[in-house]
Protein backbone atom coordinates (compact mmCIF):
# COMPACT_ATOMS: atom_id res chain seq x y z
CA UNK A 1 0.00 0.00 0.00
CA UNK A 2 2.76 2.13 0.78
CA UNK A 3 4.94 1.79 -2.27
CA UNK A 4 1.08 2.69 -4.53
CA UNK A 5 0.76 5.92 -1.92
CA UNK A 6 4.45 7.15 -2.49
CA UNK A 7 3.68 6.63 -6.60
CA UNK A 8 0.66 8.55 -6.22
CA UNK A 9 2.48 11.58 -4.51
CA UNK A 10 5.17 11.10 -6.67
CA UNK A 11 3.12 11.03 -9.68
CA UNK A 12 1.62 14.70 -7.86
CA UNK A 13 4.81 16.31 -7.23
CA UNK A 14 5.03 15.71 -11.14
CA UNK A 15 2.21 17.65 -11.17
CA UNK A 16 3.46 20.65 -8.80
CA UNK A 17 6.73 20.72 -10.54
CA UNK A 18 4.67 21.37 -14.22
CA UNK A 19 2.62 23.75 -12.29
CA UNK A 20 6.12 25.75 -11.34
CA UNK A 21 7.41 26.02 -14.68
CA UNK A 22 4.31 27.18 -16.22
CA UNK A 23 3.81 29.90 -13.46
CA UNK A 24 7.63 31.10 -14.83
CA UNK A 25 6.90 30.66 -18.07
CA UNK A 26 3.83 33.71 -18.17
CA UNK A 27 6.23 36.02 -16.21
CA UNK A 28 8.24 38.57 -17.85
CA UNK A 29 11.84 38.17 -18.23
CA UNK A 30 13.93 39.24 -15.58
CA UNK A 31 17.12 39.16 -17.55
CA UNK A 32 18.89 42.22 -19.36
CA UNK A 33 19.72 42.56 -22.90
CA UNK A 34 22.85 44.29 -22.00
CA UNK A 35 24.49 46.06 -24.93
CA UNK A 36 21.07 48.21 -25.13
CA UNK A 37 20.57 48.01 -21.59
CA UNK A 38 21.88 48.00 -18.08
CA UNK A 39 21.30 46.50 -14.72
CA UNK A 40 20.95 49.47 -12.38
CA UNK A 41 21.84 48.23 -8.84
CA UNK A 42 25.47 47.94 -8.92
CA UNK A 43 26.01 49.50 -5.08
CA UNK A 44 27.00 46.07 -3.98
CA UNK A 45 28.61 45.00 -6.88
CA UNK A 46 32.77 44.13 -5.40
CA UNK A 47 34.83 44.47 -8.42
CA UNK A 48 38.35 45.39 -8.51
CA UNK A 49 39.43 47.90 -5.82
CA UNK A 50 39.88 51.42 -6.06
CA UNK A 51 41.29 54.33 -3.74
CA UNK A 52 39.28 56.23 -2.02
CA UNK A 53 40.36 60.19 -2.04
CA UNK A 54 40.33 62.86 0.65
CA UNK A 55 36.49 64.45 0.28
CA UNK A 56 38.04 67.85 0.16
CA UNK A 57 40.38 67.14 -2.78
CA UNK A 58 39.82 65.04 -5.36
CA UNK A 59 42.96 64.15 -6.85
CA UNK A 60 44.76 63.08 -3.46
CA UNK A 61 43.98 59.54 -1.73
CA UNK A 62 43.78 58.86 1.79
CA UNK A 63 46.19 56.38 1.99
CA UNK A 64 49.52 56.43 4.08
CA UNK A 65 51.59 54.37 2.97
CA UNK A 66 51.35 51.50 5.80
CA UNK A 67 51.44 48.68 3.12
CA UNK A 68 49.07 46.30 5.00
CA UNK A 69 47.46 45.54 1.63
CA UNK A 70 50.50 44.54 -0.33
CA UNK A 71 51.58 42.78 2.94
CA UNK A 72 48.29 40.97 3.44
CA UNK A 73 47.27 40.40 -0.26
CA UNK A 74 47.64 36.50 -0.37
CA UNK A 75 47.62 37.08 -4.52
CA UNK A 76 50.90 39.37 -4.27
CA UNK A 77 48.91 41.81 -6.71
CA UNK A 78 49.62 44.68 -5.18
CA UNK A 79 52.74 47.27 -5.86
CA UNK A 80 52.85 50.26 -3.74
CA UNK A 81 55.24 53.08 -4.31
CA UNK A 82 55.98 55.85 -1.94
CA UNK A 83 58.26 58.30 -0.68
CA UNK A 84 58.72 60.43 2.63
CA UNK A 85 58.56 64.49 1.80
CA UNK A 86 62.04 65.71 1.76
CA UNK A 87 63.71 62.32 1.09
CA UNK A 88 64.22 61.52 -3.01
CA UNK A 89 63.57 58.10 -2.35
CA UNK A 90 61.72 55.54 0.00
CA UNK A 91 64.54 54.15 2.64
CA UNK A 92 63.42 50.68 3.29
CA UNK A 93 64.60 51.02 7.10
CA UNK A 94 61.67 53.72 7.32
CA UNK A 95 59.29 51.82 5.76
CA UNK A 96 55.99 52.18 7.80
CA UNK A 97 55.55 48.70 9.21
CA UNK A 98 51.92 48.75 11.16
CA UNK A 99 51.35 44.47 10.77
CA UNK A 100 50.84 43.19 14.24
CA UNK A 101 53.24 41.44 15.73
CA UNK A 102 52.27 38.17 14.55
CA UNK A 103 53.70 37.82 11.31
CA UNK A 104 51.22 36.64 8.78
CA UNK A 105 53.15 33.75 6.68
CA UNK A 106 55.20 34.87 4.03
CA UNK A 107 55.31 38.31 5.31
CA UNK A 108 58.27 40.53 5.48
CA UNK A 109 56.80 42.45 8.01
CA UNK A 110 59.14 41.02 11.27
CA UNK A 111 59.62 43.73 12.43
CA UNK A 112 57.48 44.83 15.85
CA UNK A 113 55.44 47.87 15.35
CA UNK A 114 56.29 51.43 15.10
CA UNK A 115 53.60 53.72 16.16
CA UNK A 116 55.45 56.25 17.05
CA UNK A 117 56.49 56.81 13.68
CA UNK A 118 54.07 59.47 12.40
CA UNK A 119 56.16 60.52 9.06
CA UNK A 120 53.85 61.27 6.24
CA UNK A 121 54.39 59.31 3.25
CA UNK A 122 53.05 60.19 0.20
CA UNK A 123 51.74 57.71 -2.22
CA UNK A 124 53.64 57.75 -5.68
CA UNK A 125 52.08 54.78 -7.68
CA UNK A 126 49.90 52.16 -6.51
CA UNK A 127 49.62 49.45 -9.11
CA UNK A 128 46.78 46.65 -8.76
CA UNK A 129 47.59 43.43 -11.29
CA UNK A 130 43.93 42.93 -11.57
CA UNK A 131 44.58 39.13 -13.40
CA UNK A 132 45.98 37.73 -10.48
CA UNK A 133 43.15 39.15 -8.01
CA UNK A 134 40.91 36.58 -6.43
CA UNK A 135 38.61 39.41 -5.00
CA UNK A 136 39.43 38.27 -1.16
CA UNK A 137 38.89 42.03 -0.02
CA UNK A 138 41.37 41.58 2.58
CA UNK A 139 43.26 44.83 1.47
CA UNK A 140 39.72 46.41 2.13
CA UNK A 141 39.59 45.04 5.36
CA UNK A 142 42.54 45.63 6.38
CA UNK A 143 43.04 49.67 5.22
CA UNK A 144 43.47 51.34 8.75
CA UNK A 145 42.31 54.65 6.93
CA UNK A 146 39.53 53.16 4.82
CA UNK A 147 41.50 54.26 1.83
CA UNK A 148 40.55 51.28 -0.61
CA UNK A 149 37.01 50.10 -1.61
CA UNK A 150 35.54 48.00 -3.93
CA UNK A 151 34.67 49.82 -7.39
CA UNK A 152 31.32 48.99 -9.23
CA UNK A 153 33.73 48.44 -12.56
CA UNK A 154 31.41 45.51 -14.47
CA UNK A 155 31.90 45.80 -17.77
CA UNK A 156 35.53 44.86 -18.25
CA UNK A 157 36.87 43.60 -21.50
CA UNK A 158 40.12 44.02 -22.79
CA UNK A 159 42.54 42.25 -25.71
CA UNK A 160 45.74 41.38 -23.56
CA UNK A 161 46.50 41.33 -19.92
CA UNK A 162 47.94 44.40 -19.86
CA UNK A 163 44.24 46.02 -19.75
CA UNK A 164 44.26 44.85 -16.40
CA UNK A 165 47.07 46.20 -14.81
CA UNK A 166 45.90 49.03 -13.48
CA UNK A 167 47.74 52.38 -11.77
CA UNK A 168 45.19 53.09 -9.07
CA UNK A 169 46.52 56.18 -8.48
CA UNK A 170 45.98 57.41 -11.93
CA UNK A 171 42.70 56.06 -11.96
CA UNK A 172 41.54 58.31 -9.13
CA UNK A 173 43.29 61.44 -10.76
CA UNK A 174 41.44 60.35 -13.99
CA UNK A 175 38.53 60.27 -12.02
CA UNK A 176 38.94 63.80 -10.50
CA UNK A 177 39.39 65.47 -13.64
CA UNK A 178 36.75 63.99 -15.30
CA UNK A 179 34.33 64.96 -12.83
CA UNK A 180 35.39 68.34 -12.91
CA UNK A 181 35.28 68.49 -16.34
CA UNK A 182 31.61 67.72 -15.66
CA UNK A 183 31.27 70.05 -13.09
CA UNK A 184 31.97 72.69 -15.51
CA UNK A 185 29.77 71.67 -17.99
CA UNK B 1 -4.84 22.26 -64.27
CA UNK B 2 -7.14 18.80 -64.86
CA UNK B 3 -3.66 16.72 -66.28
CA UNK B 4 -2.00 17.54 -63.54
CA UNK B 5 -4.84 16.20 -61.34
CA UNK B 6 -5.41 13.50 -63.06
CA UNK B 7 -1.49 12.45 -63.20
CA UNK B 8 -2.62 12.75 -58.99
CA UNK B 9 -4.39 9.86 -59.19
CA UNK B 10 -1.30 7.22 -60.47
CA UNK B 11 -0.43 5.83 -57.41
CA UNK B 12 3.30 6.16 -58.00
CA UNK B 13 2.85 9.94 -58.75
CA UNK B 14 0.50 10.28 -55.66
CA UNK B 15 3.12 8.44 -53.31
CA UNK B 16 5.93 10.70 -54.68
CA UNK B 17 4.07 14.11 -54.04
CA UNK B 18 3.08 12.86 -50.51
CA UNK B 19 6.55 11.69 -49.56
CA UNK B 20 8.32 15.53 -50.71
CA UNK B 21 5.17 16.98 -49.13
CA UNK B 22 6.40 14.86 -45.50
CA UNK B 23 10.05 15.69 -46.25
CA UNK B 24 9.14 19.59 -46.80
CA UNK B 25 7.29 19.70 -43.44
CA UNK B 26 9.98 17.50 -41.98
CA UNK B 27 12.31 20.37 -42.88
CA UNK B 28 10.27 23.42 -42.11
CA UNK B 29 8.97 21.59 -38.72
CA UNK B 30 12.93 20.86 -37.87
CA UNK B 31 13.35 24.66 -38.10
CA UNK B 32 10.33 25.73 -36.46
CA UNK B 33 10.78 23.49 -33.48
CA UNK B 34 14.29 24.31 -33.19
CA UNK B 35 13.42 27.79 -32.43
CA UNK B 36 10.19 27.26 -30.39
CA UNK B 37 12.26 24.80 -27.77
CA UNK B 38 14.89 27.50 -27.37
CA UNK B 39 12.04 30.00 -26.71
CA UNK B 40 10.20 27.69 -24.36
CA UNK B 41 13.44 27.14 -22.57
CA UNK B 42 14.23 30.16 -22.38
CA UNK B 43 10.54 31.46 -20.76
CA UNK B 44 10.69 29.15 -18.18
CA UNK B 45 14.16 30.00 -17.35
CA UNK B 46 12.79 34.07 -17.53
CA UNK B 47 15.04 34.90 -20.32
CA UNK B 48 14.38 35.92 -24.30
CA UNK B 49 15.95 32.95 -25.88
CA UNK B 50 17.53 33.33 -29.26
CA UNK B 51 16.64 37.16 -29.76
CA UNK B 52 19.58 38.60 -31.68
CA UNK B 53 19.43 36.97 -35.30
CA UNK B 54 16.17 38.55 -37.05
CA UNK B 55 13.60 39.72 -35.24
CA UNK B 56 13.07 38.01 -32.08
CA UNK B 57 15.93 35.54 -33.42
CA UNK B 58 12.86 34.38 -35.63
CA UNK B 59 16.02 33.85 -38.29
CA UNK B 60 18.42 31.65 -35.31
CA UNK B 61 17.14 27.94 -36.67
CA UNK B 62 18.18 29.12 -40.32
CA UNK B 63 21.82 30.87 -38.97
CA UNK B 64 22.54 27.20 -37.13
CA UNK B 65 20.59 25.16 -40.21
CA UNK B 66 23.41 27.58 -42.56
CA UNK B 67 26.12 26.63 -39.27
CA UNK B 68 25.70 22.64 -39.64
CA UNK B 69 25.51 22.41 -43.17
CA UNK B 70 29.21 24.31 -43.43
CA UNK B 71 30.78 22.58 -41.15
CA UNK B 72 33.56 19.79 -42.15
CA UNK B 73 32.41 16.08 -41.56
CA UNK B 74 35.03 14.51 -39.47
CA UNK B 75 35.19 10.97 -38.21
CA UNK B 76 37.44 9.73 -35.25
CA UNK B 77 40.12 7.59 -36.10
CA UNK B 78 39.49 4.03 -35.47
CA UNK B 79 35.92 4.39 -36.66
CA UNK B 80 33.81 1.54 -38.38
CA UNK B 81 33.68 3.90 -41.91
CA UNK B 82 30.31 2.53 -42.82
CA UNK B 83 28.16 1.87 -39.77
CA UNK B 84 29.40 5.63 -38.79
CA UNK B 85 27.95 6.97 -41.76
CA UNK B 86 25.06 4.65 -42.54
CA UNK B 87 23.83 5.92 -38.63
CA UNK B 88 22.49 8.93 -39.62
CA UNK B 89 21.11 8.17 -42.67
CA UNK B 90 19.45 5.45 -40.97
CA UNK B 91 18.14 7.34 -38.56
CA UNK B 92 16.89 9.89 -40.67
CA UNK B 93 14.96 7.86 -43.14
CA UNK B 94 12.13 5.81 -41.79
CA UNK B 95 10.65 9.19 -40.53
CA UNK B 96 9.84 9.75 -43.96
CA UNK B 97 7.89 6.71 -44.12
CA UNK B 98 6.50 6.98 -40.70
CA UNK B 99 4.85 9.90 -41.30
CA UNK B 100 3.57 8.71 -44.91
CA UNK B 101 -0.05 6.63 -43.18
CA UNK B 102 -0.64 9.56 -41.12
CA UNK B 103 -4.64 11.03 -41.93
CA UNK B 104 -4.11 14.57 -41.73
CA UNK B 105 -7.52 15.17 -43.10
CA UNK B 106 -10.15 12.42 -44.22
CA UNK B 107 -9.09 12.47 -47.44
CA UNK B 108 -5.64 13.10 -46.65
CA UNK B 109 -2.89 10.70 -45.92
CA UNK B 110 0.17 9.50 -48.06
CA UNK B 111 -0.87 5.93 -48.34
CA UNK B 112 -3.73 4.49 -46.97
CA UNK B 113 -3.02 1.20 -46.22
CA UNK B 114 -4.52 -1.17 -43.64
CA UNK B 115 -2.00 -2.45 -41.40
CA UNK B 116 -0.91 2.28 -40.90
CA UNK B 117 -0.17 1.70 -37.06
CA UNK B 118 1.64 -1.63 -37.49
CA UNK B 119 4.18 -0.01 -40.24
CA UNK B 120 4.88 3.01 -37.94
CA UNK B 121 5.94 1.11 -35.23
CA UNK B 122 8.06 -1.02 -37.08
CA UNK B 123 9.88 1.63 -39.28
CA UNK B 124 10.07 3.54 -36.03
CA UNK B 125 11.85 0.64 -34.38
CA UNK B 126 14.57 1.40 -36.88
CA UNK B 127 16.29 4.63 -35.20
CA UNK B 128 17.54 2.35 -32.27
CA UNK B 129 18.99 0.34 -34.50
CA UNK B 130 20.93 3.86 -35.94
CA UNK B 131 21.86 5.03 -32.61
CA UNK B 132 23.37 1.69 -31.74
CA UNK B 133 25.13 1.94 -35.08
CA UNK B 134 26.39 5.31 -34.22
CA UNK B 135 27.58 4.21 -30.82
CA UNK B 136 29.03 1.32 -31.86
CA UNK B 137 30.64 2.57 -35.31
CA UNK B 138 32.03 6.28 -33.17
CA UNK B 139 34.75 3.92 -31.37
CA UNK B 140 34.38 6.34 -28.26
CA UNK B 141 33.19 5.51 -24.77
CA UNK B 142 30.85 8.08 -24.35
CA UNK B 143 28.97 7.20 -27.96
CA UNK B 144 29.31 3.45 -26.77
CA UNK B 145 27.55 3.94 -23.38
CA UNK B 146 25.33 6.41 -25.02
CA UNK B 147 24.25 3.63 -27.49
CA UNK B 148 23.91 1.02 -24.73
CA UNK B 149 21.35 3.29 -22.81
CA UNK B 150 19.89 3.79 -26.26
CA UNK B 151 19.16 0.08 -26.72
CA UNK B 152 18.09 -0.92 -22.90
CA UNK B 153 15.59 1.33 -22.96
CA UNK B 154 14.23 1.43 -26.02
CA UNK B 155 13.78 -2.16 -25.56
CA UNK B 156 12.07 -1.85 -22.58
CA UNK B 157 9.61 1.00 -23.42
CA UNK B 158 8.82 -0.73 -26.47
CA UNK B 159 7.02 -3.45 -24.73
CA UNK B 160 4.07 -1.05 -22.78
CA UNK B 161 4.37 1.72 -26.01
CA UNK B 162 2.64 -1.85 -28.44
CA UNK B 163 0.54 -2.74 -25.29
CA UNK B 164 -1.14 0.18 -24.98
CA UNK B 165 -1.44 0.85 -28.49
CA UNK B 166 -2.94 -2.62 -28.85
CA UNK B 167 -5.72 -2.00 -26.50
CA UNK B 168 -7.03 1.10 -28.57
CA UNK B 169 -6.57 -1.46 -31.47
CA UNK B 170 -9.04 -3.29 -29.94
CA UNK B 171 -11.68 -0.73 -29.36
CA UNK B 172 -11.48 0.50 -32.89
CA UNK B 173 -10.81 -3.51 -33.86
CA UNK B 174 -8.49 -2.02 -36.65
CA UNK B 175 -4.70 -1.10 -37.27
CA UNK B 176 -6.09 1.46 -40.55
CA UNK B 177 -5.48 4.71 -38.72
CA UNK B 178 -8.33 6.44 -40.87
CA UNK B 179 -10.50 4.03 -39.40
CA UNK B 180 -9.53 4.35 -35.72
CA UNK B 181 -10.15 8.04 -36.60
CA UNK B 182 -13.06 7.60 -37.88
CA UNK B 183 -14.39 5.96 -34.82
CA UNK B 184 -14.01 9.44 -33.08
CA UNK B 185 -15.50 11.47 -34.93
CA UNK B 186 -18.74 11.18 -32.56
CA UNK B 187 -17.98 14.20 -30.52
CA UNK B 188 -15.53 15.38 -28.22
CA UNK B 189 -16.57 12.67 -25.66
CA UNK B 190 -15.80 9.32 -28.55
CA UNK B 191 -12.30 10.60 -28.20
CA UNK B 192 -10.37 7.27 -27.17
CA UNK B 193 -8.58 9.27 -24.70
CA UNK B 194 -11.66 9.42 -22.39
CA UNK B 195 -12.05 5.60 -22.62
CA UNK B 196 -8.52 4.84 -22.30
CA UNK B 197 -7.23 7.61 -19.72
CA UNK B 198 -4.64 5.20 -18.88
CA UNK B 199 -3.73 3.76 -21.96
CA UNK B 200 -3.19 7.34 -23.14
CA UNK B 201 -0.71 8.00 -19.92
CA UNK B 202 1.61 5.01 -20.96
CA UNK B 203 1.51 5.72 -24.51
CA UNK B 204 2.95 9.09 -23.93
CA UNK B 205 5.32 8.24 -21.27
CA UNK B 206 7.04 5.35 -23.29
CA UNK B 207 6.45 7.87 -26.64
CA UNK B 208 8.82 10.15 -24.25
CA UNK B 209 11.26 7.83 -23.76
CA UNK B 210 11.21 6.06 -27.16
CA UNK B 211 12.32 9.94 -28.60
CA UNK B 212 14.96 10.51 -25.99
CA UNK B 213 13.32 13.36 -24.92
CA UNK B 214 13.82 14.54 -21.19
CA UNK B 215 13.71 13.28 -18.72
CA UNK B 216 14.43 10.12 -20.32
CA UNK B 217 17.58 11.91 -22.44
CA UNK B 218 19.80 9.06 -20.72
CA UNK B 219 21.38 7.81 -24.37
CA UNK B 220 22.45 11.88 -24.96
CA UNK B 221 22.96 12.64 -21.27
CA UNK B 222 25.23 15.79 -22.08
CA UNK B 223 26.03 16.43 -18.72
CA UNK B 224 27.30 12.57 -18.23
CA UNK B 225 28.22 11.27 -21.73
CA UNK B 226 29.13 14.80 -23.24
CA UNK B 227 26.44 13.78 -25.70
CA UNK B 228 25.75 10.37 -26.19
CA UNK B 229 25.58 8.15 -28.95
CA UNK B 230 26.34 11.07 -31.34
CA UNK B 231 29.44 12.62 -29.52
CA UNK B 232 31.84 12.18 -32.12
CA UNK B 233 29.20 13.70 -34.84
CA UNK B 234 29.38 16.95 -36.52
CA UNK B 235 28.06 18.62 -39.43
CA UNK B 236 24.78 17.49 -41.24
CA UNK B 237 25.89 13.98 -39.32
CA UNK B 238 24.62 15.68 -36.49
CA UNK B 239 22.21 17.58 -38.15
CA UNK B 240 20.46 14.47 -39.09
CA UNK B 241 20.55 12.96 -35.70
CA UNK B 242 18.91 16.30 -34.79
CA UNK B 243 16.34 16.76 -37.80
CA UNK B 244 15.39 13.00 -36.92
CA UNK B 245 14.66 13.62 -33.25
CA UNK B 246 12.72 16.21 -33.63
CA UNK B 247 10.70 14.14 -36.66
CA UNK B 248 10.23 11.64 -33.88
CA UNK B 249 8.60 14.02 -31.83
CA UNK B 250 6.09 14.84 -34.42
CA UNK B 251 6.00 10.97 -35.25
CA UNK B 252 4.63 10.09 -31.90
CA UNK B 253 2.61 12.98 -31.28
CA UNK B 254 0.47 11.91 -34.57
CA UNK B 255 0.00 8.86 -33.79
CA UNK B 256 -0.76 10.19 -30.03
CA UNK B 257 -3.43 12.53 -31.71
CA UNK B 258 -4.76 10.08 -34.31
CA UNK B 259 -5.14 7.33 -31.37
CA UNK B 260 -6.02 8.96 -28.18
CA UNK B 261 -7.04 12.35 -29.22
CA UNK B 262 -9.68 12.02 -32.85
CA UNK B 263 -6.86 12.95 -35.46
CA UNK B 264 -8.41 15.74 -37.63
CA UNK B 265 -11.70 15.42 -36.28
CA UNK B 266 -13.37 18.56 -34.49
CA UNK B 267 -14.96 21.28 -35.54
CA UNK B 268 -15.36 24.64 -37.52
CA UNK B 269 -12.21 24.11 -38.75
CA UNK B 270 -11.14 21.90 -41.60
CA UNK B 271 -9.31 18.46 -40.44
CA UNK B 272 -5.46 19.60 -41.34
CA UNK B 273 -6.06 22.16 -38.48
CA UNK B 274 -6.79 20.38 -35.85
CA UNK B 275 -4.27 17.29 -36.82
CA UNK B 276 -1.54 19.75 -36.89
CA UNK B 277 -2.74 22.02 -33.41
CA UNK B 278 -3.05 18.60 -31.59
CA UNK B 279 0.82 18.17 -32.84
CA UNK B 280 1.96 20.99 -31.68
CA UNK B 281 -0.18 21.01 -28.29
CA UNK B 282 1.30 17.50 -27.11
CA UNK B 283 4.87 18.52 -28.59
CA UNK B 284 4.80 22.10 -26.51
CA UNK B 285 4.03 19.44 -23.72
CA UNK B 286 7.08 17.51 -24.45
CA UNK B 287 8.66 20.62 -24.13
CA UNK B 288 6.98 21.84 -21.02
CA UNK B 289 8.75 18.18 -19.13
CA UNK B 290 11.80 18.52 -20.65
CA UNK B 291 12.38 21.99 -18.97
CA UNK B 292 10.63 20.94 -15.86
CA UNK B 293 11.67 17.17 -14.72
CA UNK B 294 15.29 16.83 -14.28
CA UNK B 295 16.44 13.04 -15.50
CA UNK B 296 15.79 9.94 -14.18
CA UNK B 297 19.15 7.54 -13.32
CA UNK B 298 19.01 4.43 -15.24
CA UNK B 299 17.92 2.40 -12.47
CA UNK B 300 14.89 4.28 -11.97
CA UNK B 301 14.29 4.12 -16.13
CA UNK B 302 14.04 0.48 -16.27
CA UNK B 303 11.89 0.65 -12.76
CA UNK B 304 9.75 2.59 -14.27
CA UNK B 305 8.46 0.78 -17.24
CA UNK B 306 9.24 -2.92 -15.74
CA UNK B 307 7.32 -2.36 -12.62
CA UNK B 308 4.69 -0.12 -13.09
CA UNK B 309 4.39 0.91 -17.31
CA UNK B 310 4.71 -2.92 -17.82
CA UNK B 311 2.37 -4.72 -15.88
CA UNK B 312 -0.18 -1.52 -16.00
CA UNK B 313 -0.34 -2.08 -19.58
CA UNK B 314 -1.06 -5.36 -19.33
CA UNK B 315 -3.97 -4.98 -16.63
CA UNK B 316 -5.37 -2.39 -18.92
CA UNK B 317 -5.32 -4.51 -21.71
CA UNK B 318 -6.48 -7.74 -20.05
CA UNK B 319 -9.39 -5.39 -18.78
CA UNK B 320 -9.89 -3.94 -22.29
CA UNK B 321 -10.64 -7.46 -23.89
CA UNK B 322 -13.13 -8.67 -20.94
CA UNK B 323 -14.73 -5.17 -21.61
CA UNK B 324 -15.32 -5.67 -25.32
CA UNK B 325 -16.47 -9.31 -24.75
CA UNK B 326 -18.90 -8.28 -22.15
CA UNK B 327 -20.40 -5.51 -24.66
CA UNK B 328 -20.47 -7.73 -27.19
Amino acid sequence: MTTIQKTLKGLWSLIVGLKVTGKEFCRPWITVHYPRQEVSNLDSYRGHIDLVPFPEDPRKPLCIVCRRCEEVCPSGCIRIEGHVPGEEKENPARRLLLISDVPLPGSAAREPVCSADKTLRVLDGFSLNYNLCSLCGLCVQSCPVSSLTFSGDVYLAGRSRKDFEYDLLQRLRMRADSANLREAV
Amino acid sequence: MTQILQLLTNPLVYLLVALVAILTFIALNGLILVYVERKVAGFVQRRPGPYEVGPHGLLQPVADALKLVGKQLVMPRGADRILYWAAPLLSFAPVAVCLLPIPFGPNLAGLDVNLGLLLVLAFSGLNVLALCLAGWGSNSKYALLGAARAVAQSVAYEIPLLLSVLSVAFISGSLNFAEITASQTRGLLSWNVFSQPLAFFIFFVSALAETNRAPFDLPEAESELTAGFHTEYSGMGFGLFFLAEYSYMIVVSAVASVLFLGGWSGPFLSGPWWMLGKIYALILAMMWFRWTYPRVRFDQLLNICWKWLIPLSLINLLGTAFMINLVR
